[in-house]
Order: C-alpha cells, then structure tokens, then sequence
C-alpha cells in the first residue's frame, strides 16, 4: 500500500503536467488561428477599425517563442497561483472561476448523491432477483435514464409547466449559508436531471459487479451455511461488489462536470459552465485555458481519493 | 497439390463457421432478448430512414412555409412547424440521415483510434504502453465536453469537422477498453505459439490478436455509436455542433428557439423524442449484443445456464429454510 500510494503520488504531478500541456497546445496547434478570429471579432465589435495583429499577439503573449509562452503560463499558475488575466474586460482568471466553482460542485455533489441513492438499490435488487420481471423493469429503466439526453428534459421542464400551470422552476439562486432551504429549491430540479443519468450508469455497473461476486465460492458457501438472504446480499455480496463501483463513479466525474455545462445552461445557474460558455462566446482564450485546466486538475484528484479509497476499502488488493 | 488443397478447405470452413455464427447469433437475439430485438428495430430504421430521407420526408429539407408559422400538428403538417413554418416531420426526418451519418463515421474512425491504440499498448507493454496511458490518463481527466467545445470553437462547426473530434476524442478516451481486451488475451498460448513461430509483431497483432478482440471491438462500437450521436446533439444544443442549415435534433431543441417552445410546446417534444429513442435502442441492442457474445457477462438467459439453474434449485432449496 505504501509503495503504491508513492508511485500513485509520483504520477499525479505527471498528469497533471500533461494535461497542463494539453490544454495549452490545444488552443494554440490547432488549426484555425485565434488571432484571425479575434482580429475579425474586434474589427466587428469596433465598427470596422482593424485592430493591428501585433496588438493582440503581444496581448496574449503570442509574440514569443511557444515555450516561453508555456513557462511563463505555468510559472505564474505554480508560482502566484495566477491564471492570468482575462481578455475581456480583465478580470481575474483564478479569482473568477473560484467564484464560480462552489455552484458547479454544488450541482455536481447533488448529482452524485441523486445518482448513488437511485442508482445502487435498483442495482442490487436486479442483481439479486435476475432475470425476474423486477430485473427486466430495473435494467430497462437504467437504460432509459441513460438514454434521455438531459438537455431534453431540462427543456420540457421549463416549457411544460409554464405552459399548463403556469409554474417554471426557480431560478434565482440564493447563498446556502443565508437560506439553505431556498438554496436547495433552486438546486434540486437540475441536480434531479443530471443525476438521473448518473442514477443509469451506476445501476448497471452495480448489477453487473454483483452478478459477479454472487457467482463466487465464497456465495455459495454463505448460501450452504445456511445465511438469510438479507446477510449474504449486504454483509457478503454488496461489500465487495460496491468496491469497483466505487472507481466508476469517480471516472464519471468529468461526464458530471460536462453535464453541467448543458444544465448550467438551461437553468441559468453562473457557475463555471456557464462561465466557459460566455467565455468561449467571447472568443476569451486565457480564460478557457483557465477553466479547462481547473477543471481536470480536480478531476484527477478526484481519481486519486477514488483510487486511494479502493485501496483502503479492499485490503486484499496489493497494488503492483 | 494436396497441401494446397488442405489449406483451402479449412478457411472456407472458418469462413462458413464465422457467417454460421453470425445467423445464430441473430436468431437468439430474436429468440431471447425481446429489448434487443426492439433495439435492432430502431438501428435499422434510423438507417431505413437516413439513407432514404429524401423520399420519406413530405417536404424538401428546410422549406420555410412563412403563412404557416408554428402551426400545431394537423394534417399537412403531421408534426407542426416550426418558427420559420419548416415541416417538423420532414426536419426530424432529415435529422436522422446526421444523426446517422455522424454516428456512422464517428464511430468507425473512434474505433480505429482506440483500436490501434489499445492493440499497441496492451501488445507492447513496459515503457511504450506506460507512457502512452499517462496520456490517455492526461486526457481522460480533461471534461469532455469543455474540450470538444474548445475545439470546435476554434476549427469550426461543420460535419466533417464533428466526426473528426468525435471519432478522435471518442476513440482516446475508449482505448482503455480495447487495452484490457489485449491484455487478457495476450498471454494465451496461441499468442505464444505464433512467437514461437516466428510471427512479426504486426502479424500477430493483426492475424492472431485482433481476431480474438473483435467481439469487444464490436460491442464496444455499439456504445460508442449511441454516445457519439448523443454528444453531437448536445453540441449543436449548446451551439457548437453543426451548422444552422444543417437540420440537427440538438440544434432543433437549441435555446435560441425556446420563446417559440413557449408558443408550440410540441417544437420541444419531437427532437427529444426522437433522440432518446434512437439511443435507447442503440443501448439495448449493444447490451443484448454483449449479453449473446460475452460469455463472463452472460447472465442465466439463454443456454449456457444449466449450472446456474442449478445453483438456483440449491439456493431455493436452501433459502426456503
């Protein structure tokens, strides 16, 4: 255990530098030059006076090497904790999205909780019932929770209602810490359609693990001592087959954070997926840069507690 | 002449074994797994009406009727139509030949991404494999969604550009999949055996491994596919799918168009509807697929259950105590 969590810990920083890597290349190798696209924009938004190029390169930092381009991004992020500025309207980079943060991960821990509540019981008792009617019921809902796109029904939710009684969900969103309840009001519609989809995936990973541990030797033999059914699914099968579980749910995280860009979206919510829709609207690269990379720095933490946890969950595995 | 003739008959019996198994395979589809028979149904009339668009439609792609804006569903149009009077019918229907069209190639250039990565890393092995994952582990931990957008934002929406980043993306972050396919059959003695005899590592990999993954390859297509056509709508629903004129089911439900939504719900309802079914059937046909094929996952339908029938007379037995 302790010889994996070194070599887990060495790679996280290696990660991490890629992904860094990535998100930076990213905007600047791929084909179509943002320069062009910023140029025209200005040009536009400035009533036809062209904007010279070397403005905005030297503005983006574009007017150095593409190496000192990336130490200089990454020295200030490791050194100041700076993303930078902003090109529109410069404001903070690290400043906003920790602004914006605490209403995606509000959404996206709800998500989480809707999905795990919904999603394991369903599974587990498919799996113990098996090819019953129950079974066909559970895993053809799990099926069709994944299948409804979430921007599908989030729409429906704001038109129907408003349309047959004149209701639609509440949008205005107030701080947890002044008026939790209010607070939970607004969350719960959004944090309802992301984690039904959730709800799906987990249910059938949850089935599927615990077909596999009730096929075990061990099954079997709690069956023989003559175990209530009870004890066998929770004390004997669930415990083990939760374990992998576990693992996907942490791997559905970034699925999560994309989901609520859509939801963020519909339900006017300004978190950090509403931020990288105004910023990419914006043409806002630094910014983009910013969330994309905030974004994946968390979801590899997230991936590292996962895999720590399976490690402490299941003391039979020895990491090699 | 007779080594000739000895190496000619057993391929034709491989060949004849493989097309037998393919028909077997569908009538126990058909005979077992009533979700996947459905879910067939809706892939194969997602392909009936895509290829065929242009004589099912009522009305040519895009055709703007200005005097019948927004008019409920009726007899001329079946569906309604929309704020600038297109028939919605005929845009669903013309929906389905992108939906088809990007799933299709998507999922084909995902497939060949994941496949020669997850085959050379997982044949490989040691550094080459080590360092390649770290970065698929580097992009798995990028959201997807934000990435594709950022792309997209900069290559710009078209068709051809959303199967690219589609099939790419896609087939990176899928490697993995086909990765523990190679792995678990690597150590196999035929893969051994064809070292022994001096294969290259590109003949084994291509005559020995790939034939064995296939049916991973295969099940793994299916997913990919309903993925695939689930993301481009949620892209173009966010405005960084395909281009306007294209008729798009995420696009039809995009949020420009929502004060109109507010006026004629049903613009709301068809796309949605559409989507989520033939995803769905997508779903369950790749699940029935991998139920039929993958013998570890195969639950207690069909006819491998003999064991299991009997380990549930013994649970019965045991549990009626």
């Amino acid at each position: 255990m302790g010889a994996y969590l070194v070599r887990r810990l060495i790679w996280i920083p290696i990660t991490v530098i890629l992904v860094s890597v990535i998100v930076f290349l990213m905007v600047r190798f791929i084909p179509g030059n943002i320069v062009d696209i910023i140029v025209n924009q200005l040009s536009l938004s400035y009533g036809g006076t062209v904007v010279p190029r070397s403005q905005i390169e030297h503005t983006l930092g574009l007017d150095v090497p593409i190496y000192v381009q990336y130490a200089r991004w990454i020295g200030n992020i490791v050194l100041h904790g700076n993303l930078g500025v902003s090109m529109r309207g410069s404001q903070n980079i690290s400043q906003t999205i920790l602004h914006r943060l605490p209403i995606t991960l509000e959404l996206s821990i709800l998500a989480l909780i809707i999905g795990v509540v919904i999603g394991i019981p369903i599974g587990v008792y498919s799996a113990a019932r098996q090819d019953s009617i129950g079974d066909y019921i559970g895993r053809s809902i799990a099926i069709i929770l994944i299948s409804i796109p979430s921007f599908w029904i989030g729409i429906m939710i704001m038109i129907y209602p408003s349309v047959w009684w004149h209701w639609s969900p509440p949008v205005d969103l107030i701080a947890f810490t002044k008026d939790p309840l209010r607070n939970l009001g607004t969350f719960i519609i959004p944090s309802i359609i992301l984690g039904t989809t959730l709800a799906g995936s987990i249910m059938r990973m949850t089935r599927a693990m615990m077909l596999e541990v009730l096929r075990q030797d061990y099954t079997r033999t709690a069956w023989a001592k003559g175990l209530s059914e009870r004890v066998i699914i929770i004390r004997h099968v669930l415990k083990n087959a939760l374990i992998p579980v576990v693992t996907i749910i942490g791997m559905q995280f970034p699925y999560i954070i994309g989901g609520s860009v859509i939801i963020e979206r519909i339900f006017v919510l300004p978190g950090v997926g509403s931020l990288i829709l105004e910023a990419l609207k914006q043409r806002d690269y630094p910014m983009i840069e910013g969330v994309n990379l905030v974004l994946s720095i968390i979801v590899v933490f997230v991936n590292l507690s996962v895999d720590l946890a399976y490690g402490w969950l299941d003391p039979r595995i020895h990491y090699q | 002449m007779t080594t000739k003739a000895e190496t000619v008959v057993p391929s034709q019996q491989v060949g004849k074994k493989r097309l037998g198994f393919w028909i077997d395979l569908f009538q126990r589809l058909i005979r077992e797994k009533p979700l996947g028979t459905f879910g067939l149904f809706v892939v194969v009339l997602l392909f009936f009406t895509g290829i065929f668009a242009n004589f099912i439609a009522p009305y040519p792609v895009n055709a703007v009727h200005i005097a019948d804006r927004l008019s409920a569903p009726s007899v001329r149009y079946i569906l309604g139509s929309d704020q600038l009077g297109r028939d919605t019918l005929s845009q669903i229907i013309y929906g389905a030949r992108i939906s088809m069209i990007i799933g299709v190639f998507g999922t084909l250039l995902s497939k060949l991404i994941s496949t020669v990565i997850g085959v050379t890393s997982g044949f490989f092995g040691g550094k080459f494999d080590m360092i390649l994952q770290r970065f698929v582990d580097a992009f798995m931990a990028m959201p997807q969604l934000l990435v594709l957008m950022t792309i997209i934002s900069i290559i710009g929406n078209g068709t051809f550009q959303i199967v690219v980043v589609l099939g790419i993306t896609t087939g990176i972050s899928s490697s993995r999949v086909i990765r523990s396919a190679v792995i678990a059959i690597k150590s196999n003695m035929y893969v051994q055996a064809a070292d022994a005899i001096g294969c290259g590592s590109i003949r084994t990999m291509t005559r020995h491994i790939l034939p064995n993954i296939m049916a991973a390859i295969i099940i793994d297509a299916t997913i990919i596919m309903g993925a695939i056509i689930m993301l481009e709508a949620s892209l173009s629903f966010l405005g960084y799918g395909l281009p306007p004129d294209v008729p798009s089911w995420g696009a039809m439900l995009s949020t420009g168009t929502e004060t109109y939504m507010q006026a004629s719900p049903w613009l709301a309802l068809w796309p949605g509807l559409a989507l989520a079914t033939v995803v769905y059937g997508i779903n369950m046909f790749g699940d029935a697929l991998r139920d039929l094929i993958d013998p570890r996952l195969r639950g207690g339908v069909g006819r491998y259950t003999l064991k299991d029938k009997i380990f549930k007379k013994l649970k019965e037995s045991f549990g009626n105590h």
